[in-house]
């Protein structure tokens, strides 16, 4: 093609720039790879980002309080929590209103369930007041109230349905760290540690992950090497067996874990047949910690071998041998030449396993008894028994932060670029 | 040369790898002092596994390796003290060229300050002492095989082994580096054993050569040596360009036989390798050493060709005849100022000496 220089502005023959025909010529294509994009966009946006995005708005939500006692809480906005006097009679008129319209739209428990996760006894307080403010048909109400049940004179309660009276709250996240705030001073303070369950199971839940990790690191380690460096064919085939799992129903190889491993299982059995434990020592393997290590490094391991041998795969014999030539023993050529070049392989692999580890659910529920069960499990009992779903969401979302703290670290450390998948 | 001159020697080597071939048959070859030792072959001649049973990385199935006086067959590899290149330079990437070149000297536990001397030394030996600090992928193909070269030498080691050094590196580069090693060879006086299937630079570089074909040296000796006197076909055809004639030992007369070629013409030669009159045999014969319209007196042995075809390469002309039924007949024509003009479609006497004219074994294919 002709190109005309003009005032340093490179121009084709027909005058336009060049840079603009170029873009012109290059649009085409790339509407044509959006296009490609755009089914696996709308999916990834319908089905990931806005259930997320549904997550982290449910985990501070606290519109229920405004939205079914929305007089109440505009009528306390002049009333002092910290006077210690109760609130005026405007504010229980317009609480027994308010409650009167919402029994009738049958939303008055709602209120009561939200406020009862801050406070036990809203709930009853709320359902018993449904059933009575029908009685309750001229003023003073502020009498009439506390008569029917002697806790709507106390401040603390007034002080609690203020405290959680706005749009927003961090209730939740409180409580998911198990922290909670004085309902009188408003500071921050972490609950006595008998009460605490959340932090524990988060700690529990990252040593247990990275005992985990660690597990499958130890065993895929070798088992990628030897992999790597025998003849392909017969590589192909051992992928297969590492494959295996992956083509094997979840539930039923977390449950042969528990036909393995259970107090009357094979491996007991066998145990005692052999003289090592006696018939009352039989030993606790599942329904505890060590039932969720077990299972879960088989079922992880996988995901550790693919990315260790797929990065192994790529470091030539002759780096070894190059280094055994140097004078180097094969031990030390190993650690000092092969090794270093696998930690791409390493650092993906166990990033990946702790990551799937730490948001496992399925087999911590069926063999984790309670000492080995992980947060995902309490996420799950929130999300479907207790229907506390905001203190659900807040653990979720603490969850991810998690997550990706720990990709941000291994981008810092390792570098994500390095990461080699398969 | 007497045996103790011998420095490595391969003495009666068999290879198998699978226990139903001989990769290597019955190897028996010595390498002196100091010595560039190239073993040419084409591809699967079982070079490289001599070479890596040299380095310990094969075992040996049969027969021994002795280097200076002593066996080594026992000996594992990290301690046989062989600096080695390999094709791919096998450079470790997570290692700085500086860390690379310290590497053989922190396994023989030097001193900080000896490592840093040598590893400038070597570094400045092949002209990259600004580049200490890179890692390998941050250098040219060029560089990267000068750093493996450092790399094999920095320890000192008596003996190099080069497998194919030079096989990734474009032409150019080629030849420059084949000079540089050979430079470095010079001054250092290392003994190197050198592997290619690239008979140029085998010619470029080495004291020696020993040409392989399937397991087996088919002729070891000097460059000239082999290009001007191949004592059989194989070494014939393999080395240079070469034009052959089959035909049938009619007689011979001390050292000069006469062979009938298949066109029915008689034709005189250096009887090199023959089975005796009555025999099948190949005449090798350079193209170079072909003239054309040849003075009287001047050829013991002259034919008529006719002109298939002429390139014009420069320095010299390629003519393509057909000589006694044979059309694939090359012919270099000098270009000097009085060299015989040619058309295709001429037909010229071309004739040569019997001493360049090499009778030898049929390759049986
Ligand atoms: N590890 C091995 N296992 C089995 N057979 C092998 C092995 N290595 C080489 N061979 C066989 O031995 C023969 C010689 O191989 P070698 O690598 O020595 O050839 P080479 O002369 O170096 O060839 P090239 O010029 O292609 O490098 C070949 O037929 C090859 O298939
Ligand atoms: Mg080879």
């Amino acid at each position: 093609m002709n190109t005309v220089k003009v005032n340093s502005v490179l121009l084709t023959a027909d005058g336009t720039p060049l840079k603009i025909s170029l873009a012109r010529a290059q649009r085409r294509s790339k509407i044509i790879a959006f296009l490609m994009v755009t089914p696996l966009l709308v999916f990834i946006t319908i089905a990931f980002l806005v259930p997320i995005t549904d997550m982290l708005l449910l985990s501070g939500n606290n519109e229920i309080v405004q939205r079914i006692l929305p007089k109440t809480v505009e009528t306390l906005q002049n009333w002092d929590e910290t006077s210690g006097k109760l609130p005026d009679e405007i504010v229980f008129a317009a609480m027994v209103e308010e409650i009167k319209k919402a029994k009738i739209a049958k939303k008055h428990t709602r209120v009561g369930q939200r406020l009862n996760y801050e406070s036990s006894g809203f709930s009853s307080l709320f359902r018993k007041a449904g059933r009575k403010v029908q009685k309750i048909k001229n003023p003073p109400y502020k009498e009439a109230l506390i008569k029917s049940d002697k806790r709507w004179g106390k401040v603390e309660t007034w002080q609690v349905i203020k405290q959680f009276s706005g749009k927003f709250t961090d209730g939740y996240y409180l409580a998911a760290l198990d922290l909670t705030r004085d309902s009188k001073t408003g500071n921050i303070e972490s609950l006595p540690s008998k009460d605490s369950i959340y932090l524990k199971l988060f700690l529990r839940t990252m040593l247990l992950s990275s005992l985990i990790t660690f597990l499958t690191f130890i065993i895929g380690f070798p088992i990628s090497y030897l992999l790597a460096t025998i003849p392909t064919r017969i590589s192909n085939t051992l992928i297969i067996f590492v494959l295996l799992p992956f083509w094997t129903s979840l539930l039923v190889r977390t449950t042969s874990w528990i036909a393995l491993l259970q107090q009357e299982g094979v491996i007991n059995d066998f145990l005692i047949l052999v003289g090592l434990i006696g018939e009352d020592g039989r030993l606790a393997m599942i329904h505890n910690a060590t039932g969720t290590v077990v299972a879960m490094t088989h079922i992880l391991l996988p995901f550790m071998i693919l990315p260790m041998f797929s990065v192994m795969k790529t470091i030539p014999p002759s780096f070894m041998r190059a280094a055994i030539s140097l004078g180097a023993h094969p031990w030390r050529a190993f650690w000092k030449i092969y090794f270093p070049n696998t930690v791409a392989g390493i650092g993906a692999g166990s990033i990946l396993v702790f990551i799937i580890a730490i948001g496992y659910y399925i087999t911590p529920a069926l063999v984790g008894g309670s000492s080995g069960t992980f947060i995902s499990n309490r996420i799950a009992y929130h999300i479907s028994q207790s229907l506390n779903w905001g203190l659900g969401a807040a653990l979720g979302v603490i969850l991810l932060g998690i997550v990706l703290a720990f990709f941000v670290l291994y981008d810092r450390i390792v570098g994500i670029d390095n990461m080699k998948l398969g | 040369m007497s045996k103790s001159d011998a420095y490595v020697s391969f003495q009666g080597v068999q290879k198998s790898y699978d226990g139903e071939t001989l990769v290597v048959k019955d190897l028996n070859l010595d390498a002196h002092r100091g010595e560039f030792l190239t073993m040419l072959g084409p591809s699967g001649s079982g070079k490289t596994t001599c070479l890596m049973m040299l380095a310990g990385f094969e075992t040996v199935t049969h027969g021994e390796i002795i280097l200076d006086g002593t066996s080594i067959n026992n000996v594992p590899p990290h301690k046989r003290n062989i600096g080695m290149v390999f094709q791919n330079y096998a450079l470790f990437p997570h290692m700085t060229v500086n860390e690379n070149l310290a590497f053989p000297l922190q396994v023989r536990k030097m001193s900080k300050s000896d490592i840093e001397d040598r590893v400038k030394k070597a570094l400045d030996m092949v002209q990259l002492g600004a580049f200490g600090t890179r890692r390998p992928m941050q250098l040219s193909g060029g560089q990267q095989q000068r750093v493996a070269v450092a790399r094999a030498l920095v320890f000192e080691p008596k003996l190099v082994l080069m497998d194919e050094p030079l096989g990734a590196l474009d032409k150019q580069l080629r030849e420059q580096m084949q000079y540089e090693i050979k430079h470095i060879h010079e001054n250092l006086e290392v003994t190197v054993v050198y592997v290619t299937h690239d008979q140029s630079e085998a010619l470029t570089m080495s004291n020696r050569i020993a040409v392989f074909d399937d397991g087996v040296i088919q002729q070891l000796a000097a460059p000239d040596q082999l290009y001007e006197k191949p004592e059989n076909a194989f070494v014939a055809q393999f080395i240079g360009e070469n034009n052959t004639l089959n035909g049938k030992v009619l007689g011979l007369d001390g050292d000069i036989c006469t062979v009938e070629v298949e066109g029915g013409e008689k034709l005189k030669a250096l009887a090199v390798n023959i089975q005796g009159v009555g025999f099948d045999t190949m005449i090798s014969l350079r193209p170079e050493r072909v003239m054309v319209n040849p003075e009287s007196g001047q050829c013991s042995s002259t034919v008529t060709g006719k002109v298939e075809e002429l390139i014009y390469l420069g320095d010299h002309i390629r003519s393509r005849m057909n000589v006694c039924g044979h059309d694939d007949f090359i012919v270099k024509i000098p270009n000097s100022a009085d060299h015989a003009q040619l058309q295709p479609g001429d037909t010229v006497q071309v004739g040569w000496k019997a001493e360049d004219a090499r009778a030898l074994d049929v390759l049986v294919s």
